[in-house]
């Protein structure tokens, strides 16, 4: 018995890939194991190798394993492109059909089952993946019940008999398996789970669900990997709030009109990745400008340009931390679990209205994409904070030749704000510097004033948690630090490490910008040395650190951007070869 | 009641003396009291160039934006608020050039709101360059031997684009304008309207006077319908784009906001932000 162990399955893009590793991850997530999963996929839609990544566990594990026990292949590139990541004595289940080969020198069991053929017989090769998660689930010795109503779930809607075709490809290609091997494998058979319920979602369906308890019922977006899925999530479910999504003509109409919508009152945002990003820059300079609420999310990608449009990378955030003309105040906040997905992207409109700013919520791909076991979302958890919104029961009457101040100087820099509509509510907004009533106003004097007004606001601005810690050393040797995705993977990597005897800590930057200076210094002070690991080339997350809290000596790069998401070994040999390398223990 | 004087306010436009944009303000203002609005009823967006300082003389909501999207914030803002009256304004190369995708855009889409553009053929704000309206040989500073790219030709695009409402406007002729804009207010879809705005400034070519030549009103053209689009379409081309007057309209065709399904009469704005829990629970379900 295992308390963990990870299955891939692979194929040609376009044929239907998704469907067996969702239906063993949803089976095995009823069951109470944790999931963690990552597709590896290019940016065509029919053909090339594609693979579906999933780490099964009895406990939290958010990261990929360094190596694989189950490969289910429905072809030959399938074994080529993935065989060397099976652990000894792994297994490769693949379809009989194509005649699978092994090279000579793995150490790995090849089981060949008739998926297409037993699919065939069935009425349709179609269920050739029922057939294969029918052999996985033989091979683990796993209960066939919750894939059972998986699958009901799947296909009811198409009658009874395609459910119990599917049912039968499950119980033929499990037994045909057992026929071959003879037997459950004991070597992959899990630890029974704490059968607790909990959710099962990627990281782009928490941030839509997010939004809609924060009240959003308007989206304004330009399709992108990968951030697509939250539009569509969006289109899906918000008519049923009355709400809606215009897929744009681009991502500068896509910001603007969700600038356009939160100027009417309502909450509304953008998402999109890296180019589309780009191309927003200058409304987010007129979002920080005219003081308008409005939340963007950047799920990052391989860039520059068009780059890795499918792979992962955390190259954005000198982009999302610099971009736009001019200085403004801007909040950056970076989530690191599916959940914190969730409860981040519906804090961030808060954040929004409380301090009429631009909030960029920042992604990266793995998070974005990945599928995880969630602990299920608390409604209770979610407020609604509007700031110094001012409803019309607290709007007081004024004549007519007196506008709204809706840029009023105030202690804190954030001015009491009415929406079109209100009848006391009139003002003028615009990009151009402006009065306390938003008239264009140039002299000197009210330049500075405002400038600051604006830049005050996020003075000393921190979320409730800016960073995580896990620091149970007074004195590491060695402080981690990552951003977004790599929180597991860093974690897994330090507990190897510590192992042998090191002392760690790890931080996790939650808030980039305003960068938490005050929360993360104590935790390089005490450290001998600071790795920072993150997925891109020239280390930006480091940058912010020396530019925002100094130690520039102490401060490593531990980087990847190949754009394939870190695995703990490399990031346990990195900091081992950097370690030998400056001799600093 | 608001009268038109309700919609002045105290700033005093930074236009040239004689500018076509102080027409369009007042036309403007006068088209809002005709129709019966308050000033908080209304939002007048505009983007960036002499024209775009419209939204800050008028006594209403504004917002100016930046250069070549106003129409987005003002479909943004119609989103959010259906009740009001959005006019999104700007210039020719504000709506033609570096906007001019979400010109085509928000025509196809057909949000109800009311999009001016003040035609100067030339770029004001940034002292007299070329624009996508310029004609060919139009001499300026950024084409000193004169233009050699072909104008746009804004309506002839705006009826292929499938608008539901087309016009054009001259402010020399405040009634005619006047009445444009009331109807493209009225318009329960996007309108699309032209206003031939000289720019006494840098434009000695297309001057009050030229325009008084060469304008050509629907109403001057016997059994002009303007209801049939094709009609429209050749008039148009016929008058080398001086027709003046409403020029088309599709009256059948619903709002955008009219045609999402479940999209409902009451305002975005008004509806409550907070999810029921039990509607949070159901969605979490497709998770589990
Ligand atoms: C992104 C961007 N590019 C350039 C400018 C400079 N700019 C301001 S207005 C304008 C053109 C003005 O012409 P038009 O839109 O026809 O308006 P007009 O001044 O004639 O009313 C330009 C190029 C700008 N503000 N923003
Ligand atoms: S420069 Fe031309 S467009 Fe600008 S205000 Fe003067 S006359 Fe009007």
């Amino acid at each position: 018995m295992v308390d963990q162990l990870s299955w891939k399955v692979g194929g040609q893009q376009g044929e239907g890939i998704e469907k067996p590793g969702d239906l063993f991850a949803t089976a095995l997530n009823r069951l109470g194991y944790y999931l963690y999963g990552y597709r590896h996929f290019s940016s065509r839609i029919k053909g090339g190798h594609t693979n579906n990544k999933i780490r099964v566990s009895t406990r939290p594990m958010r990261s990929l394993p360094d190596d694989l026990d189950i490969l289910v292949a429905f072809d030959q590139e399938t074994i080529d492109v993935n065989v060397r990541e099976l652990k000894k004595g792994g297994v490769v289940i693949a379809d009989l059909k194509f005649n699978p080969a092994l090279p000579e020198d793995v150490d790995v069991r090849l089981v060949s089952v008739p998926f297409t053929e037993i699919a065939k017989g069935l009425g349709s090769t179609l269920m050739k993946n029922m057939v294969a998660v029918g052999a996985t689930i033989g091979i683990m010795d796993l209960p066939i019940e919750p894939f059972q109503e998986v699958v009901t779930e799947l296909w009811g809607r198409k009658g009874q008999t395609v459910v119990e075709k599917n049912m039968a490809a499950l119980e033929e290609g499990k037994k045909a398996a057992l026929d071959i091997v003879g037997g459950p494998l004991p070597e992959f058979k899990l630890a029974p789970a704490d059968g607790k319920k909990r959710l099962f979602m990627i990281g782009n369906e928490a941030l839509a669900l997010g939004a809609i308890a924060a009240g959003v019922r308007f989206m304004s977006a330009y399709p992108i990997t990968p951030s697509s899925e939250i539009m569509e999530y969006l289109i899906k479910t918000l008519p049923k709030f009355g709400g809606t999504v215009i897929q744009t003509e681009d991502e500068l109409a896509a910001i603007v009109m969700a600038i356009g919508a939160n100027y009417g009152g309502a909450r509304a945002f953008t998402a999109s990745a890296g180019p589309g990003l780009s191309l927003m820059t200058e409304a987010i300079g007129l979002a920080g400008m005219t003081e308008t609420p409005v939340v963007i999310v950047d799920t990052q990608r391989g860039g520059p340009s068009t780059g890795l449009p499918t792979k992962q990378e955390q190259s954005d955030l000198n982009a999302m931390v610099y971009s736009t003309h001019g200085e403004i105040p801007k909040i950056v906040i970076a989530p690191s679990t599916v959940e914190e997905c969730f409860y981040d992207m519906a804090e961030a409109f808060n954040l929004a209205e409380e301090y009429q700013c631009p909030v960029i919520v920042l992604t990266d791909l793995a998070l974005s994409l990945g599928k995880q076991t969630v602990e299920p979302l608390d409604y209770d958890r979610v407020e609604i904070r509007r700031g110094k919104y001012l409803g019309d029961e607290t709007l007081p009457e004024r004549p007519k030749e007196e506008l709204f101040k809706r840029y009023e100087f105030t202690l804190d820099g954030i001015s009491p704000r009415t929406i079109p509509g209100q009848k006391y509510g009139i003002h003028h907004v615009t990009g151009v510097e402006h009065s306390e009533t938003g008239r264009p106003s140039e002299t000197a004097t009210n330049r500075k004033k405002m400038m600051d007004k604006r830049l005050q606001k996020l003075k000393g601005f921190r979320i409730k948690t800016p960073i995580h810690v896990h620091a149970p050393h007074d004195r590491p040797d060695i402080l981690f630090v990552g951003i977004n995705s790599t929180e597991g993977v860093i974690r897994e990597a330090m507990e190897r490490l510590e192992k042998e005897g090191l002392k760690i800590n790890h931080i996790h930057i939650r808030q980039l910008y305003p960068f938490p200076a005050d929360d993360v210094r104590p935790y390089l002070e005490a450290s001998e040395h600071v790795f920072v690991v993150e997925q891109n080339a020239t280390g930006q997350l480091a940058q912010h650190m020396i530019l925002n809290v100094g130690y520039r000596e102490k401060i490593h790069r531990i980087l990847k951007y190949d754009g394939n998401p870190f695995l703990p070994k490399e990031i346990e040999h990195e900091a081992r070869a950097l370690i030998k390398a400056k001799e600093l223990i | 009641m608001a009268t038109f004087k309700d919609f002045r306010n105290d700033v005093a436009p930074n236009w040239c003396p004689g500018c076509g944009d102080f027409a369009v303000l007042a036309a403007m203002q006068r088209a809002l009291a005709n129709l019966g609005y308050e000033p908080e009823q209304v939002a007048v967006l505009s983007g960036i160039g002499c024209s775009g300082r419209i939204s800050g003389y008028i006594h209403a909501y504004g917002f100016h934006g930046v250069h070549g999207r106003v129409l987005p914030l003002a479909q943004g803002l119609k989103m959010a608020n259906r009740d009001l009256v959005v006019i999104a304004a700007g210039g020719d190369g504000d709506g033609y050039a570096i906007g001019l995708n979400h010109t085509i855009h928000a025509i196809r889409r057909n949000i109800d709101i009311t999009y001016l553009v003040m035609d100067n053929q030339i770029y004001g704000l940034t002292k007299g360059q070329t624009s996508p309206r310029s004609a060919v040989g139009f001499q300026t500073k950024s084409t000193p031997k004169g233009s050699i790219e072909a104008p746009i030709a804004p309506l002839q695009m705006a009826l292929a684009a499938g608008a539901t409402f087309v016009a054009q406007g001259f402010s020399s002729d405040i009634n005619q304008l006047v009445n444009i804009i009331e109807e493209g207010i009225r318009h329960p879809g996007f309108a699309m309207i032209n206003i031939f705005s000289p720019c006494v400034t840098f434009n000695k070519i297309n001057t009050y006077d030229w325009f008084k030549q060469n304008v050509v009103p629907t109403d001057t053209i016997e059994g002009y319908d303007r209801h049939d689009r094709n009609k429209a379409m050749q008039t148009l081309m016929e008058t080398d784009g001086m027709l003046t007057g409403i020029i088309y309209q599709d009256q059948e065709t619903p709002s955008y906001q009219d045609r999402i399904p479940g999209f409902r009469k009451e305002p975005l704005v008004k509806q409550p932000l907070k999810l029921e829990r039990e509607a949070f629970v159901e969605l979490l379900e497709e998770f589990a």
